[in-house]
């Protein structure tokens, strides 16, 4: 136990070496408006971009498989195309990389995607994903606008190409550093866009699976309160009529 | 009054419902209870808005019983990571908004209910202090009544770690950290209180034990002994004027109308139903309560080995965390700006209770009040809502991003006001210029 202590503190003194790198990392990015969708279409195409380049390493491990029939998946569907580890569709969307290697290789382990669209928001997934560009500094080669010194590397660089970060001069006269296409992937940079849209707006339904039916049984709940009100409202005015 | 047997047994009609009832009213005070408490209780008859929010906090506190009697049932507090990697506690709770059917319901509505419950209240109070509701002979109410708002604060406080994320994890660790500044028992009692070194699966079972029976127990005790001296005194109302002063030959209250059905059904009802409207509204389409209701922040399982960049408690403690952090001095050089800034934190929910002595007004009602309180309440409540604002905003922030605005030293300023605002009531509301209190009640 108390080596555990030990264990513990010394790590958490070296994280505190890292906390003024932290604050310097999150200063203000200007994030773009993400366009999320909740066409099943979109949704469908979100899932199976996620399962085929998110799911290797991120898990979705709170979502079962089969909760993708409310984006209008069947069974058959679900169990033929997206599972891929032996896995029946009751189960949960696990990741099969263990932890260990994970951290050993990419310094930290990815984080399950469940809630992430909850916890980061819509708008940072959807610049996060188009803003990786080359980095000859960093041990992956790859560099992220919206997250300085990313772990990770562009899992989609086969479909967006490469981008790297250049020094322009803007509008105002200032100097700005823009993302700038440098080799084409196999998606045009509007295609890819929508890729990217389509995998955000999974990511937010994901978040919240039933976020749909809570938004359509409530306009019956606030309805029947409205006119509840009416009733009692008369009911009690009623009452106080003989009062002075 | 509330005397079990200062009212006539019910006697049967002969029907067999009334023969029961007669059985069983001469085995409890069922009568007895029904008219001391309800159809017998004479009101004032000119409550205002103002007096909705009791009846509404009670509503609430049912609400959050029941819901969270149906949480226990799927959630489990478990620190220790699953297979996956996730905390059990984090994965319980979403496995409740996805897989228990009807479960992001329940959970939206405890989530909601933890925040109105706060709204509800602190109207509740500051009706108390607009209508001087705790002046003689109400000052246990209002005592029973500051001792419900910490009660509240214990169970929201452990409460807000059972989901176990990010701000949950981390929220608690810089609150029990806290225990810590009180001299020489202090360290010792901050691993007490966690029964760990760090945050950990022992805190979360403890405060789960808390959360679930011990602080709820205390809680409802309170609330009953808060209706109960209520009506042993009767209520207060906007005039401040005691209606037992004027009563007819029968005994009651000229001005005093029964509690049911005039405002159960008559007042109380569409009121409740107005704020199930807004509760529910927020329940089924703004449950995040734009980050402050559900932080974002508290999507990210709890890590122990991540410190948040900025860690906020939750909007309903953030006056109190602002005059906490507002103490950044040694005071005196003697007392480290950590243990002042617990007593200020604490202080500051405390001072409530001492409230019906610091207040000399020859009046209770703000109607009747001079110009004096009514400048200097209007600048706490702007001050205390301020103070809210700062406290969920980093220690850097400056309004506007003006630099000469910084928010620090705002807070600093409107945290002594605060006290300063208790501290010399006794001296400016007895100077106040007063008018002349009505005999009976108005109706305005």
């Amino acid at each position: 136990m108390k080596t555990r202590v030990i264990k513990l503190l010394k790590r958490l003194a070296t994280l505190a070496l890292f906390v003024p790198a932290l604050a310097a990392a999150s200063e203000e990015v200007h994030l773009d408006k993400a366009p999320v969708s909740t066409e099943q279409k979109n949704l469908q195409h979100g899932a199976k971009l996620f399962v085929n380049y998110c799911l290797n390493c991120h898990g979705a491990s709170l979502v079962r498989y089969n909760q993708l029939q409310k984006i209008g998946l069947d069974e058959k569907t679900i169990t033929e195309n997206l599972l891929f580890t032996g896995d029946k569709v009751g189960d949960m969307m696990t990741v099969a990389l263990n932890r260990e290697d994970a951290e050993a290789w990419f310094g930290t382990v990815p984080p399950d995607l469940s809630v992430i669209a909850r916890a980061k928001g819509a708008d940072y997934l959807y610049t996060y994903l188009r803003g990786f560009y080359q980095d000859k500094d960093r041990a992956t080669g790859w560099n992220n606008v919206a997250f300085a010194s990313v772990g990770m590397p562009h899992a989609l660089w086969d479909r967006q190409g490469v981008q790297t970060l250049e020094e322009v001069i803007g509008e105002n006269g200032h100097k700005e550093n823009r993302l700038v296409l440098a080799k084409p992937g196999t998606r045009s940079e509007d295609e890819y866009r929508q890729d990217v849209a389509d995998l955000v707006s999974f990511l937010v339904w994901m978040g919240e699976p039933n976020a749909d039916s809570r938004k359509t049984i409530g306009i019956f709940v606030l309805i029947f309160l409205a006119g509840f009100y009416v009733l009692t409202h008369k009911l009690g005015k009623n009452y106080w009529k003989d009062i002075h | 009054m509330a005397g079990n047997s200062n009212y006539p047994k019910y006697q049967s009609d002969g029907s067999r419902l009334g023969g029961l009832l007669e059985w069983f009213d001469a085995r409890f005070p069922l009568t007895s209870l029904w008219k001391a408490h309800l159809s017998e209780y004479y009101a004032p008859k000119n409550f205002n808005f103002w007096y909705f929010f009791g009846s509404v906090a009670l509503v609430v506190l049912v609400i959050q019983v029941v819901t969270g009697i149906f949480l226990t049932m799927s959630y489990k507090p478990d620190g220790n990571l699953n297979a996956a990697g996730i905390p059990g506690a984090f994965a319980a709770v979403e496995y409740i908004m996805r897989d228990v059917a009807g479960g992001w319901f329940i959970r939206n509505m405890h989530s909601t209910g933890a925040s109105a419950f706060f709204i509800v209240v602190y109207l509740h109070m500051f009706r108390g202090m607009l209508y001087g509701s705790y002046r003689k002979p109400r000052e246990l109410i209002w005592i029973f009544g500051v001792l419900i708002f910490l009660c509240l604060m214990a169970e929201a406080f452990m409460g807000y770690l059972l989901p176990w994320g990010q701000m949950s994890y981390w929220g608690a660790q810089v609150i029990l950290n806290l225990f810590s500044a009180i001299p020489v028992i202090g360290p010792d009692l901050s691993v007490l209180a966690r029964g760990d070194y760090v945050v950990s699966d022992t805190t979360l079972n403890r405060f789960f034990a808390f959360h679930v029976i011990a602080v709820p127990l205390v809680l409802i005790g309170l609330v009953v002994a808060h209706v109960l001296a209520l009506h042993e005194t009767g209520s207060n109302n906007p005039d401040g004027v005691e209606i037992k002063k004027f009563k007819d030959e029968k005994g009651i209250p000229l001005d005093g109308i029964p509690f049911h059905p005039y405002y159960t059904i008559g007042h109380d009802l569409p009121a409740i139903v107005i704020f199930l409207f807004f509760f529910f509204a927020v329940v089924f389409y703004w449950p995040e309560g734009g980050g402050y209701f559900l932080e974002a922040n508290n999507f990210l399982p709890a890590d122990p080995m991540k410190t948040p960049n900025h860690i906020a408690p939750v909007w309903y403690f953030t006056p109190f965390y602002s005059m906490l952090r507002a103490m950044v001095w040694n005071f005196f050089w003697v007392i480290p700006a950590k243990l002042w800034g617990v007593i200020a934190m604490g202080g500051g929910v405390v001072i409530l209770a001492f409230l019906p002595w610091l207040d000399r007004s020859p009046v209770k009602s703000i109607r009747y009040r001079g110009p004096i309180f009514k400048t200097l309440l209007t600048i706490f409540v702007i001050g205390f809502l301020i103070l809210g604002y700062l406290g969920a905003q980093v220690p850097e922030y400056c309004f506007f991003g003006l630099s000469w605005l910084p928010g620090a030293v705002i807070a600093q300023i409107f945290t002594f006001y605060y006290f300063l605002f208790f501290l010399t009531m006794p001296y400016w509301s007895k100077i106040d210029k007063c008018k002349p209190v009505p005999e009976r009640v108005t109706f305005k």
